[in-house]
């Protein structure tokens, strides 16, 4: 069982909240078994678990958690030790006793749980003003708009817009404005970023920041119709240099074809009835309805996490959605049998 | 003014003939459809709300099937999205206030010593409301037309352009139609224990069940009215058009989840108190001793009926509302933790104390001990909002309301069912037969919903209908899947108990367990008229007190018994002073008509059937108007003067 | 009016048996006080609505294109209601005394009043209706609903009123000793009085404060 990752020097407080989460089951190993299955959260590798936390916002509600839990272990053996201790010696002849024990009620059942239920609340409080304490109003910025049941993605500053998977410089905060196109979605990075909700006809803010490059699955978490199932993106943190690249190439016209095949492609695209939703820079794609398709092939994945973005997957997303992931707004494409291989080389071109 | 003669002691054979000839309704299939006697209504809802279980949960096995694997294709997206939404809103709308309203229907007259509920025509009319909404709302199902959008059905996901069909329209109208019910059964819980208690029971003698119904009755007067207003806006926003939540045209969408939140919180109350009630009635007999610290109770149900109107917020964390509101309504959310954990130490305290009898009943009390103890800590940790806002609406949440519903309210139900089921059916059940269900249905539970702890934790949202395969996900959603079958088996063990204790079981003696409580003073099953003589109550537990027992039998006295009519006792709010004897009114099919009506009325407006409607609306009111037309009664007995 | 020595022999006696003199309050008095408070909380919820919308809104309410409600027909309205309660209790006392000819003319001239209330909300609408309709945005839609649920009120309250008319007309309905139902009956017409109150001060006052 592997233990979660190493933490960068700037994390001092998760570094010490894991030094305990590592201690205290040797401590107690009667807990072990309790415990036993939270830590398989460490061999989670690269699922998008909580307790498996990237960035500044998830590892203080990750620390957060841990004291909460053994706090409730704690509580839960006492209640235990006491209903085991009733069930061992007040059994068989056990001499009824009529006595009213409000002191040990009042002590027990509200005095203890208020004193750890102030320092939760404190301890709450303090966190919940660290998540509120976004990035300075020059910070990079994002505009992420939910649709059903895609997210669109947008930098201020850039021409060109992309789909289901975010853009972020490493170790800087960087500020995420959510908006709602149609109904309510939910952002949640689990290991960057507890959930800000997109509310239908306002606007919401939250931040992200990853303390090392990688990839960070989101999923929206507020149930939004047929598809809400599939509506997962990708955060990805990189070097603040691999960064500004990627966001200038966001800013310049699609990449132009290079055979026979993604010419004849890009034709298709353009005159057949992909233009009429979709949009593809520098060419007369423009379409708002679904996905900017301009980098579409490099993404991770087609159908905001349905299926693998790859050839064969395209090829049958582009003839019948449907099939793929029902409900969704593209209706099954008339594709030539023999402009398909071409759409499909194309696409897969546009990195 | 005063009584001419002094009634016999005891209750004759003479009075038994006659308390017969005024209560028994006689066996046809009118009397079926026309009983107002609140032990059949309340074996009706029981029933009912147990069919209805049966149902939502298995909706809940076709899901948790669905989810054994990732990608998998046992059902579409479309029907998975039903079926949660219906599971969750029958769970909680259908199954659990009305199971337990079962319970209160049945026993609380009995508990206060009262020969019915004070409003028995209102009683069959909530119930039969009950079964036509239940079934109004279930028959969408095969359509492909059920509520589709969660139980608590966000705006603007719920709106016409958002979700067309009759989907919501179902939830709407079908809830509106239910709260009458809800309603009307509410005010009659509080009315019954304010005014139909034996006398002698005080308001520091009312048993804790009874307590925790008449709670649970107010919190449902003043909480519906939120959860109406929303879906009446809902209806009118679908259908006519308006624009409260469209935030084109001025309306807000959060406006529904203040509203629903405002509904829903005490809700979680309004199942989990009752419940809570019921552990209180069933320890005494079981551990041979009053419950610990019966003021303490009392003044924990108080305080969380009304605290539990000041946290509706916590459900909306993630919202993105001012952080000062987070702040306030977090430290309302901890503080409501705490009446909680007074009734959790006192009943571990009356355990404690007394001397444990560990049969069924008391198995399923320490299993919704340790079940809703750990529903409590998670509980706890969504009052904390920056922890709520990472594990709302992930799995973590679904954990955590499993463990508090099933260990708080199911648990406990299946606690009363074995404990009331000699009094109700006058049969008992299978010990044997019992414990296995106990424990499978335990095993199954946790097996079930404590590894949605972790693979919440991990990053599974709530209410996907498949998932891709992720590391700490494929594993953990089989093992809840392999735990739901587990639970399954253990409840249709509970239903084969019930079954096997109704056909086969041996006859019950009027009082099994030596409780303590007035249920147990009298037959099993009670006589339609549930007390020969009306008790006087002189403890706070009667049933073990020798002077109310003595009241019953040789200290009985004619203005107890009343047995010249269809007649009770009601006596004053806090004293149960004696006031009069009033008479009660007889076995009538106009509560079934005006819940026909209804029905017609609602089903109308669900099919844009608008004249049908109205036509139904106007039988609604007459069937009023005939129902509570006054008897003709000469002047003089009326007292006119002019 | 009863001798209350004796409680147990006068709740036991012929008399008491047979009729229902006041002792104590009775179940039906609680369950129309529990249906109020019930029916009160679903005003106080759409009331909330309102205002919830109005500032989440902006400044600017009623929104463009509405201008504030006037006053002088709501408060013609307010007129006519709220003494309308007084006949109810005038006939309520009446009955009590065994008197049925104030009970019919009470309730004669409440009915007057109501339907005078209602006529006047009509002609209320017909001119707003040409101004917005409950489509046009969440004001109209908030003010057709909470009016109109309260007229709705009125309707029944006229109901209950006409009916308990009708059954005194008949004869043999009420009297000294029987008049829960003119009772619970009044009770329900002041309420719906005490919300209108409520109506006029947020949909007809509140903008303009």
């Amino acid at each position: 069982m592997s233990l979660p990752v190493e933490k960068t020097a700037g994390l001092t407080m998760g570094a010490a909240r894991d030094a305990r989460r590592r201690g205290l089951p040797r401590r107690l190993p009667v807990l072990a078994t309790l415990s036993g299955p939270l830590l398989l959260a460490g061999c989670a590798g690269d699922a998008p678990s909580a307790l498996n936390p990237g960035g500044a916002g998830a590892t203080r509600v990750a620390g957060l958690w841990w004291l909460l839990f053994w706090i409730s272990v704690a509580v839960f053996a006492e209640v235990m030790a006491v209903l085991a201790w009733a069930l061992v010696f007040r059994r068989g002849n056990a001499r009824v006793r009529h006595g009213q024990p409000l002191r040990f009620v009042t002590i027990a059942g509200a005095g203890l749980p208020f004193v750890i239920l102030v320092v939760v609340y404190g301890v709450g409080l303090r966190d919940l003003a660290a998540l509120g304490d976004g990035p300075g109003p020059d910070a990079p910025t994002v505009e992420v708009t939910g649709h059903k049941w895609w997210w669109e993605v947008r930098y201020p500053g850039a021409s060109g817009a992309t789909a289901n998977e975010i853009h972020i410089p490493v170790g800087e905060r960087v500020k995420v404005r959510l908006r709602t196109d149609d109904v309510l979605h939910s952002f949640w990075v689990p290991q960057l970023m507890p959930k800000t909700d997109l509310i239908a006809g306002e606007t919401r803010e939250t931040w992200l920041r990853a303390e090392r490059p990688g990839s960070y699955r989101g999923q929206c978490a507020e149930y939004c119709g047929t598809q809400h199932a599939h509506m997962a993106f990708l955060v990805v943190a990189q070097p603040r240099t691999d960064f500004d690249a990627w966001l200038a190439r966001l800013d310049a016209p699609a990449r132009e074809p290079r055979t026979d095949a993604e010419r004849r492609g890009r034709q298709a695209f353009v005159q057949g009835t992909c233009a009429a939703c979709h949009a593809v820079r520098g060419t007369g794609a423009a379409g708002r309805v679904g996905p900017d398709l301009s980098n579409v092939g490099s993404r991770w994945s087609l159908g905001a996490g349905a299926v693998p973005n790859d050839a064969g997957h395209l090829g049958g997303w582009i003839a019948n959605a449907q099939t793929v992931k029902p409900g969704n707004a593209m209706p099954p494409q008339p594709v030539d049998a023999a402009e398909l291989p071409d759409l499909i080389a194309y696409l897969r071109s546009l990195e | 003014m005063s009584t001419t003669t002094t009634p016999p002691p005891g209750v004759s054979a003479q009075d038994l003939a006659r308390l017969a000839e005024h209560w028994a309704e006689r066996p046809s299939l009118r009397g079926w459809f026309s009983t107002v006697d609140h032990k059949r209504i309340g074996r009706r809802y029981l029933v009912t709300a147990g069919f209805f279980f049966v149902l939502a949960g298995l909706s809940a096995l076709v899901m948790r099937t669905q989810l054994a694997r990732p990608e998998a294709g046992v059902v579409s997206p479309q029907e998975y999205n039903q079926l949660f939404s219906m599971h969750g809103t029958a769970m909680i709308f259908l199954f659990a206030t009305p199971m337990l309203f079962g319970f209160g229907n049945f026993l609380v007259p009995l508990m206060i010593g009262s020969r019915d509920m004070a409003f028995p025509r209102l009683n069959a009319f909530g119930y039969w409301v009950f079964l036509f909404a239940g079934l109004f709302m279930w028959a969408s199902l095969p359509f492909g037309a059920a509520p589709n959008n969660g139980w608590f059905a966000y705006a603007p996901l719920n709106q016409e352009q958002h979700n067309p069909g009759l989907h919501m329209d179902v939830y709407a109208l079908g809830l509106l139609f239910l709260g009458i019910s809800t309603t009307a059964a509410s005010i009659n819980f509080i009315v019954t224990a304010l005014k139909l208690r034996a006398p002698g029971m005080s308001l520091n003698r009312v048993p804790l069940f009874v307590w925790a119904i008449v709670a649970t009755a107010f919190m449902v007067i003043f909480a519906l009215p939120a959860l109406n207003a929303d879906n009446l806006m809902l209806f009118l926003d679908r259908r006519f058009g308006t624009h409260f939540f469209d935030p084109s045209a001025g309306g807000n969408v959060l406006l529904w989840q203040h509203l629903f939140w405002i509904f829903g919180h005490p809700d979680v109350y309004i199942i989990v108190m009752p419940a809570l009630g019921i552990v209180s009635a069933v320890l005494p007999a079981f551990t041979r001793r009053g419950v610990v610290g019966y003021p303490l109770i009392v003044l924990s149900i108080v305080s969380i009926s009304i605290i539990s109107f000041g946290v509706w917020v916590h459900h909306m964390f993630a919202t993105g509302l001012p952080q000062l509101s987070y702040s306030f309504f977090s430290a309302a959310s901890t503080i409501i933790t705490i009446p909680s954990g007074i009734q959790i130490f006192a009943w571990l305290a009356t355990m404690l104390l007394g001397r444990l009898v560990l049969r069924v009943p008391l198995l399923f009390v320490i299993g919704f001990v340790v079940t809703f103890v750990l529903g409590g800590f998670t509980g706890a940790m969504f009052a904390v909002t920056a922890f709520d806002q990472q594990v709302t609406d992930s799995y973590f949440v679904v954990a955590h309301f499993h463990y508090v519903l099933i260990g708080g309210a199911v648990f406990p139900m299946l606690a009363g069912i074995y404990y009331w089921l000699p009094k109700i059916t006058g049969r008992m059940y299978h010990e044997r037969l019992g414990r296995w269900a106990f424990w499978l249905v335990f095993a199954g539970m946790h097996v079930t919903f404590f590894p949605m702890h972790l693979y919440g934790l991990f990053g599974m949202p709530r209410r996907v209908y498949t998932y891709r395969s992720e590391p700490g996900w494929d594993g953990w959603n089989l093992v809840s899947t392999l735990g739901s079958y587990l639970l399954a088996v253990g409840l249709l063990l509970v239903l084969v108990g019930v079954v096997h204790a109704v056909r086969r079981g041996r006859p019950a003696p009027p009082d099994p367990w030596e409780g303590d409580s007035l249920e147990w003073s009298t037959a099993s099953p009670p006589e339609p008229y549930n007390f020969p003589a009306l008790p006087r109550v002189h403890s706070l537990h009667p049933a073990w007190d020798e002077r109310t027992a003595e009241s019953l039998g040789a200290g009985a006295t004619a203005d107890r018994i009343l047995s010249d009519g269809r007649r009770t006792l009601v006596t004053s709010e806090l004293d149960a002073h004696p006031e009069r004897a009033v008479q009660m009114p007889e076995s009538t099919l106009k509560p079934l008509v005006l819940a026909g009506a209804l029905l017609i009325f609602f089903t109308s407006m669900l099919l844009a059937w608008y004249p049908a409607a109205a036509v139904a609306a106007l039988a609604v009111v007459a069937t009023i108007a005939v129902w509570l037309w006054p008897p003709r009664r000469p002047d003089e007995e009326l007292g006119v003067t002019g | 009016m009863s001798d209350r020595g004796g409680v147990v022999a006068a709740a036991t006696g012929a008399e008491a048996l047979s009729t229902e003199l006041p002792v104590g309050r009775s179940a039906g008095w609680w369950g129309m006080v529990m249906f109020v408070a019930t029916e009160a909380t679903l005003f106080a919820c759409l009331l909330g609505s309102y205002f919830y919308l109005r500032f989440q809104y902006g400044p600017t309410w009623p929104p463009a294109g509405i201008e504030a409600p006037k006053l002088l027909t709501p408060l013609v309205m307010t007129a006519v209601l709220v003494p309308s309660s007084l006949p109810v209790v005038w006939a309520e006392r009446g009955i009590r005394q065994g008197q049925r000819w104030r009970l019919q003319s009470g309730l004669a001239a409440t009915m007057v009043l109501g339907v005078t209330f209602l006529a006047l909300q009509a002609s209320e609408y017909a001119e707003k209706l040409t101004q917005f309709t409950m489509t046009t945005d969440a004001y109209g839609s908030l003010f057709y609903l909470i009016t109109g649920f309260h007229g709705l009120h009125v309707m029944v309250g006229l109901t209950m009123i006409g009916w308990l008319l009708a059954a005194s007309l008949r004869g043999g309905s009420f009297g000294s000793h029987r008049h829960e139902r003119v009772r619970n009956a009044a009770m329900y017409w002041h309420f719906v009085d005490l919300v209108w109150v409520a109506i006029l001060f947020t949909i007809y006052l509140s903008p303009r404060l």
